[in-house]
């Protein structure tokens, strides 16, 4: 055997990152004077002990579903999108657009607009970065950084100058209509005679998530495309001489992605703050990031990464509401994860690869050396 | 608007693109190793923090930059350790050690000062203060030139004054020396370089230390010179901006300084009108901010010549075994 054995591959070598991630983390609560037990169980109680904290938890975990779905589609072509967060800002436009200037009869004729009208907006977004890359060259990284600040300025030009209802001087959009608002956990479970909590934001984008993370899965592993997209992210070289273009798939696959970032909007602006507000994104688009690197660019591993994020950030608020730790804390752990998980993979995942192969190796040499020893017995 | 007035855009524009430019020769070196560094605006944050700090605890400003400096390198020695030694992602690691900076300033700043992750406002001896140059009076009465020399070239802190000279400095270490040679080598081709019997990890490493000192001084001239103290994320995007001049300068040193002085005009107006009415037809000031970008979309594009990049950057090299 020459490889180490699948499982380590997905689930120790994460583990065992995320573990360094988590101690560092705890050390650099403890550097600052505060109990990184007590954060801990703070944590815990705060995100996971109430409905109210679990609808935050989930609501969070939301946001970043689309946005580690968006990197790891675009991952598993070897693109590196760190537009997801100016993605996810157009998207939200998009489906303010729709909102604001469609009447709908009822949320869910309303949530199928917009969810078009983020994916288009998002899309479109991520379309121009991906056209330079395939046909001028131009290093995807840098360009979807440079859109972000580019998004950020249009949107901030389009809440004050043209979206602001009059007489306002917060830049924001006026409020949906309310046809247009969706419902919330509390709404769904009512029914069922399940309490949960009314002013938690978690709504039924989760569930259009859950259904896009499975809908992301036979993309890449049941068609065509997928196969496509998977085989340019693993050669170029191989897969422009089995036929495959690469502007194309450069294209398809960061349109894909951009419109799950865009999607994201029906989360934090239909469902949350139920109008278009300037920092909505709120860094979602960067938790993307860390939240597709720890879930390994698989959908099931991103749904996972995206509770544990959603948790980190519920908690973290908790924190810096309760003690003296302030939110950044959060950032600061979402900064190791990224680190350790992706950049310093090879610090873990080279000695423990070694350590595999040599166990194999005298498996195998003891295997070889038993019948000798039963022949001379 | 008057010629005073003019003169005191440029002088604006001077002082708001010293940072960019230090921040981009930083890039520069890195990048011409062969080593993408998308955490400039990191180093520059934690170098702010630290310097920021340090100066008020001791009063001095001196120790304050050494303290950034320190920040800084220590960021540049992760990245290194990333890029190098583990060969990672370089781009991953830079993302992460952005956010890393991002949140461990303002965590560092609120554990020492309690003020919300602002450190308390610097004065005095615990700042660059700008230096008088000579003749500032005696020539104050020649026409044109007298204003121009007092309120452009005189009148800055002492590190607008190394910013600038590190231009030509950067030059000869790139192009005049052994070890420039080596190390632009070492981005192109590391294969050639190590066939040569040079380390390309030890020329690497080097660049990371000198990207480190580069940064360094970017983030204390931010925090001690320009600015009174620290305050949260106060680098606000000048990283990713030294960057597009970066691009913008084709990785040269010369061209660095025009395209840093440029974002550094664009700034200063932008600070100063808020809204350009140009007879009828207003430039809105979120244009103006997002220009840099702009510009160096379109210089990515190919549009304006083409930018060509050193062509080992990014990737981790590899001996042969």
């Amino acid at each position: 055997m020459e490889k180490m054995p699948k499982w380590a591959d997905v689930a120790l070598i994460p583990l065992i990152n995320l573990a360094i991630a988590f101690a560092l983390s705890a050390l650099v609560i403890w550097a600052i004077g505060e109990d990184p037990w007590k954060a801990v169980k703070m944590m815990v109680s705060g995100a996971l002990g109430s409905t109210y904290g679990w609808g935050y938890t989930l609501y969070y975990a939301t946001n970043f579903l689309f946005t580690g779905l968006a990197v790891a589609v675009a991952f598993q072509a070897s693109l590196f999108n760190i537009g997801g967060e100016g993605q996810a800002v157009l998207g939200g436009l998009g489906v303010a657009l729709v909102c604001l200037f469609i009447p709908f009869p009822h949320w869910s004729v309303a949530l199928v607009f917009a969810l078009a009208g983020g994916a288009l907006f998002g899309a479109l977004w991520a379309l121009i970065p991906a056209w330079l890359q395939a046909r001028r060259g131009s290093h995807i990284v840098i360009t979807t950084i440079m859109f972000n600040f580019i998004a950020a300025s249009l949107l901030n030009y389009i809440l004050v100058n043209l979206l602001r209802p009059a007489g306002s001087m917060d830049p924001a959009s006026g409020p949906f209509p309310e046809t247009t608002n969706l419902p919330t956990f509390h709404d769904m479970l009512a029914p069922l005679g399940i309490a949960f909590s009314k002013s938690a934001p978690v709504n039924i984008s989760l569930i259009i998530g859950l259904v896009l993370a499975v809908a992301v899965y036979f993309l890449l592993w049941r068609t065509r495309l997928g196969y496509e997209i998977r085989a340019f992210g693993k050669s170029q070289d191989a897969s422009t001489y089995a036929g495959i273009s690469v502007t194309r798939i450069t294209i398809v696959a960061m349109m894909i992605s951009g419109a799950i970032a865009g999607m994201m909007s029906i989360n934090n602006t239909m469902g949350e703050s139920e109008r278009l507000i300037l920092n909505s994104v709120e860094g979602a688009g960067f938790i993307g990031i860390a939240v597709a690197l720890m879930g390994r660019n698989h959908p099931f591993g991103v749904a996972l990464a995206a509770l544990l994020f959603g948790f980190l950030y519920q908690g973290g608020g908790e924190l810096a509401l309760w003690t003296k730790i302030p939110r950044e804390l959060i950032t600061v752990i979402q900064a190791l994860v990224i680190l350790f998980t992706g950049a310093l993979d090879n610090m873990v995942r080279d000695p423990l690869e070694r350590a595999f192969i040599r166990r194999a190796k005298r498996r195998k040499q003891r295997r070889q050396e038993q019948p000798e020893q039963g022949a001379a017995g | 608007m008057d010629y005073i007035s003019i003169l005191q855009i440029f002088d604006s524009a001077v002082r708001l693109a010293t940072p960019l430019l230090l921040a981009c020769l930083a890039g520069l070196f890195s990048e011409r190793a062969g080593i993408f560094d998308i955490g400039l605006e990191g180093k520059i944050l934690v170098s702010a923090m630290f310097a920021a700090s340090v100066a008020t605890f001791t009063g001095s400003v001196w120790l304050g930059m050494l303290a950034g400096l320190m920040g800084s390198l220590v960021f540049s020695a992760m990245h290194g350790l990333a890029s190098i030694t583990f060969r990672g992602n370089q781009l991953i690691s830079g993302v992460a050690l952005n956010f890393l900076a991002s949140g461990i300033t303002v965590l560092i700043a609120e554990a020492w000062f309690g003020l919300g992750g602002r450190t308390p406002g610097l004065s005095g001896a615990e700042r660059f203060l700008p230096i008088e140059l000579p003749f500032v009076e005696s020539f104050s009465g020649v026409p044109v030139l007298g204003p121009l020399y007092k309120e452009l070239i005189s009148g800055h802190t002492l590190l607008v004054y190394v910013a600038l000279l590190m231009v030509p400095v950067s030059w000869f270490v790139l192009y005049r020396t052994r070890f420039g040679l080596r190390l632009r080598a070492v981005g192109e081709n590391p294969a050639a370089v190590d066939t040569a019997g040079i380390s390309v990890v030890r020329l690497r490493y080097a660049s990371m230390v000198i990207a480190g000192i580069l940064c360094g001084l970017a983030g204390v001239y931010l925090s001690t010179g320009l600015g009174a103290g620290f305050g949260k994320e106060m680098s606000a995007g000048r990283g990713y901006i030294a960057l597009a001049a970066l691009i913008f300068a084709k990785w040269r040193p010369w061209y660095a300084l025009g395209a840093t002085m440029l974002f550094g005009l664009l700034e200063a107006v932008a600070n100063r009108y808020q809204n350009i009415d140009l007879g009828g037809f207003i430039v809105p000031v979120q244009f103006m901010q997002a220009l840099p970008y702009i510009l160096t979309v379109i210089i990515l594009a190919g549009f304006v010549g083409k930018a060509i990049p050193p062509r080992a950057g990014g990737q981790p090299y590899v001996k042969e075994r």
